[in-house]
């Protein structure tokens, strides 16, 4: 599929191409310096003072949680970008794709070091556009939008319900700051708003991790090229809600709404998509099913509230994140060098790709939990964990040792399929491993998840027990060896070992069995997609109605809210009737003449230009007034606005039919009184009042010392207000423009 | 429109009435003027030279696309800003290098300054959109004028 894409070929970008990894990966090391102090306890922290006078600050907190995202991030994103960097070698989108994931890079690493919640939300949602733009890679292709979309919209809507869970926990707490709010112990359980804030906060997070009934958009978003689904579903993206749920752990968790929502949903979601995960052909399709379910084994952990679950859930995400983004680059290799990723396509490639071969066998291992991987340990911990649950032992081992025999399958199917068994077949003549470029990263990760298998205590004392104590606020619970004796856990992972091999030999029937229930099975889907349906068909529906195109009753409707909020102030206000005398001079009675002169003949006009004339003299009669008062510079202003309208007006009348005779609507009319006896009135009240006169004396008092200007509503505009000025500029600047599109469009052409 | 009146008139009326403007647009400060008010009468005589001469002779008169000086006018409003972010850390606030402070708390000098510039972005902008509008809309009305005349 994305072979074809690649056919706009231009030049090679050489060595600049590779740039971007190397950046990525002198900042993983940068970040591996603070293991030390981070591992000993110490949380750098770095504030700085953004709005402060309403309370954001842009605050980054490094404890052991957020530094092993942040390890994760860089690291895996330095072997994205040295992937992709060969992956689009000779395409002209390279430099695009570069950008876009260098941009969602650092917004996840913003994300995970946050420290205030509004940072962490700007981060969370350049996370949202970021990985929009990185789905839609391929824009040219309409499913590719599609699964952009939807990716943008499930994902949006959780971050706008995350936004105000988030604010209400600041308001609850007195703070912004997370590490603030994690240390104020049940101030949030014992808020009456603690429903709403998890049901917001879980929200966004069920949303960005694909949980059910979210899950439906992150297999779509396999729409992406190769590298970035390796990125975005393997370590990050995805990550971030299950990171966010750990992060507000030590907050929100604990609770009977926390176990008997994010136990049932996790586990759920978690048998569910690893059993569709056995229906899928496509290696890539599998891999992303097989992620999700990785992601609701770490929701339920996290949900069980128990401190060995955590060390558990905190080990499989550093896990899921090595096998997985090893496993999607492999299929990578699998596609470049064969030609497909859809194992029916391909067979028996073990002698023609054997480096691609090995990689996929040790990554595979780790998923599958085989001994002496660290996807082993991590499954030890597991039923470790479960074993020591006050909430729903028995359920929850059920559904971790059913989702573990899935993924045992699909581990399988990965590492077997495409290479052993049976004689070679793919769509290239010659498939061939991939060069260095994109054989490095997964070589590394696979070594790596065998190497940790093997060695973990480093692991453990350095990364893994610093992130338990930032989370669960515990020392580590549980010790991380590929020996433990004649356990229970060890007895369970055999378990899983027989029933995941039983699955695999049943592979091909149970896929079967899937794939003809598969219209039959209700999908959440289908309610976004009826959702979106709906939305757009109510649009049309409102859009039809309210903009009918007839100025007329754009008018009507727009005097008439004006009126209608005038007098709900004035009847519910409390302003007073105020007392004046009128003793009107000559000049008085004179302006006063002239405007009602206009108005009789704008009312009884039979041509246009009579109206607009005499609607100009309105206008200057207005103008007299504030003349007459002093306000020099609103009559001049008022006068030219009033020229200028009548000569707009006077060019467009041509456009227009003619005029004729006009009838006399009553509806009209009567909303033109109301109007105009409102504003009336509410200007009278307004003189009633006490006015205010401090910042009249202040603009006074330092016009000409301060700003060296007489001239105070030129000083307003230009200096004490210059900010409003300068938006109103930019106002009429974007009006003129979209006064000269709409006048121009689909007429340039013609000329 | 073809007046012989009008377009002798909007000849000789047209270059005084920029010279106002400009004159508004400095005394703004001290007395009733300033950008916007100069603007718009700049943009007046700008339409008076439309509606005289054709819109022809008004684009060639204002030299520069409307659009290009409203832009190069909100471009003045930003520096203006920030030259006073740069020079004292707050954006927007006045910056007057040509005025000097005196020991009895006098100043005297030349008014130019981050506020001046600011001013002056005001008033192209003002001139800028006007114009496009304007110039925008006789186009329309002459090319549907034509395609009626056909």
């Amino acid at each position: 599929m994305e072979a074809a894409v690649i056919q706009t070929v231009t030049r090679d970008a050489g060595l600049w191409r590779f740039i971007p990894a190397t950046i990525a990966a002198l900042v993983t090391i940068w970040f591996a310096g603070f293991i030390g102090p981070v591992s000993e306890g110490h949380a750098p922290e770095y504030i700085y003072q953004w709005a402060p006078t309403i309370g954001v600050q842009l605050a980054f907190r490094l404890d052991g949680l957020s530094l092993a995202f942040a390890l994760l991030i860089c690291g895996i994103g330095a072997m994205v970008l040295l992937y992709a960097a060969t992956y689009f070698r000779s395409d002209r989108r390279l430099l695009s794709l570069q950008l876009t994931l260098v941009v969602f890079a650092i917004s996840m690493l913003g994300l995970t070091t946050a420290d205030d919640i509004v940072t962490l939300f700007i981060f969370w949602e350049g996370t949202t556009i970021t990985s929009w733009l990185l789905v839609g890679f391929d824009h040219e292709k309409e499913t590719s939008r599609a699964a952009a979309l939807q990716a943008l919209l499930v994902t949006g809507f959780g971050g706008l319900a995350l936004l105000a869970g988030l604010l209400i926990m600041g308001e609850v707490a007195n703070t912004y700051r997370i590490s603030e709010m994690n240390a104020l112990g049940d101030v949030f359980r014992d808020s009456p708003l603690y429903v709403a804030i998890f049901i917001l906060v879980m929200l966004g997070c069920f949303t960005k991790s694909a949980q059910w009934p979210f899950h439906f958009w992150l297999p779509g978003a396999m729409a992406a090229p190769t590298p970035v689904s390796a990125y975005l579903h393997s370590a990050t993206m995805v990550k971030a809600g299950v990171y966010l749920i750990a992060r507000l752990y030590p907050s929100l968790s604990g609770t009977e709404l926390w176990m008997w929502t994010l136990v049932p949903v996790g586990a759920f979601t978690m048998v569910l998509t690893s059993v569709w995960a056995m229906r899928q052909t496509d290696l890539k399709l599998m891999l992303a099913f097989t992620t999700v379910m990785g992601l609701s084994m770490i929701t339920m952990l996290l949900g069980t509230s128990n401190e060995i679950a955590v060390a558990a859930a905190m080990t499989f995400i550093l896990i899921h994140a090595f096998y997985k983004a090893a496993l999607f680059l492999s299929v990578g290799m699998i596609e470049k060098g064969s030609g497909s990723r859809d194992y029916p396509n391909i067979a028996g490639l073990a002698r023609a790709m054997p480096l691609t071969a090995t990689v996929v066998m040790l990554a595979a291992l780790s998923m599958a939990g085989m001994i002496p991987t660290f996807g082993f340990l991590g499954k030890e911990v597991i039923y470790e964990s479960t074993g020591h649950l006050h909430f729903a032992p028995v359920a929850v081992t059920v559904a971790a040792f059913a989702a573990n025999a899935l993924m045992f399958a699909c581990a399988c199917m990965i590492a077997f399929r495409p290479f052993f068994f049976r004689a070679q077949m793919a769509p290239k003549d010659r498939p061939a491993d991939p060069g260095w470029g994109l054989w490095l990263g997964p070589v590394i990760l696979a070594v790596l998840g065998i190497a940790f298998g093997v060695f973990p205590g480093w692991l453990e004392h350095h990364i893994i027990a610093p992130m338990v104590l930032a989370v669960a606020g515990v020392e580590m619970p549980v010790h991380l060896a590929l020996w433990h004796g004649i356990t229970r856990p060890l007895i369970l992972s055999l378990a899983t070992f027989a029933l995941g091999a039983l699955l695999y030999l049943g592979l091909d029937r149970i896929r079967e069995t899937l794939f003809r229930i598969e219209d039959d099975v209700p999908r959440t889907e289908a309610w976004y997609d009826a959702f979106l349906r709906a939305t757009s068909i109510s649009a049309r529906r409102a859009s039809l109605y309210l903009q009918d195109g007839n100025m007329t009753s754009y008018l009507r409707r727009t005097f008439f809210a004006l009126a209608a909020v005038i007098w709900v102030a004035l009847f519910r206000g409390t302003m007073t009737w105020p007392q004046f005398s009128l003793s009107p001079e000559l000049i008085d009675w004179t302006i006063f003449a002239i405007i009602t002169a206009s108005l009789v003949v704008i009312l009884r006009a039979r041509s246009r230009l009579t109206a607009i004339t005499a609607l100009g003299g309105v206008g200057a009669g207005i103008a007299t007034i504030f003349v007459v008062y002093g306000a020099v510079d609103v009559a001049m202003t008022q006068l030219f606005v009033e020229i200028l309208v009548v000569i707009f007006l006077a060019i467009a009348m041509v456009h227009l039919p003619r005029y004729g005779h006009v009838p006399f609507v009553r509806l009209n009319a009567l909303i033109a009184v109301i109007l105009g006896v409102g504003v009336t009135t509410t200007m009278l009240m307004v003189l009633g009042t006490d006015l205010d006169l401090s910042l009249t004396e202040f603009f006074e008092a330092n016009s000409a010392p301060v700003a060296l200007g007489r001239n105070i509503v030129n000083v307003i505009l230009v200096d004490f207000r210059g900010f409003d000025t300068m938006g109103e500029t930019a106002v009429i600047l974007f009006a003129a423009v979209a006064a000269y599109a709409a006048l121009k469009a689909g007429r340039g052409v013609s000329k | 429109m073809n007046s012989l009146i009008l377009s002798t008139a909007a000849r000789l009326v047209m270059p005084l009435i920029l010279v106002l403007a400009v004159f508004v647009f400095y005394r703004g400060h001290n007395e009733p003027g300033g950008g916007f008010i100069g603007g718009l009468l700049a943009a007046t005589a700008f339409a008076l030279l439309e509606m005289a001469q054709g819109v022809e002779t008004a684009r060639r008169a204002l030299r520069f696309r409307p659009q290009s000086i409203a832009a190069v006018g909100l471009g003045c409003t930003l520096i203006g800003g920030l030259w006073g972010a740069l020079a004292y850390g707050y954006f927007l606030k006045g910056v007057w290098p040509l005025i000097t402070k005196h020991a009895d708390g006098s100043k005297s000098g030349l008014p130019f300054g981050s506020i001046f510039l600011f001013d002056f972005g005001v008033f192209l902008v003002v001139l800028g959109g006007v114009c496009c509008i304007l110039f925008a809309l006789e186009d329309v009305v002459q090319s549907d004028s034509e395609a009626g005349g056909d």
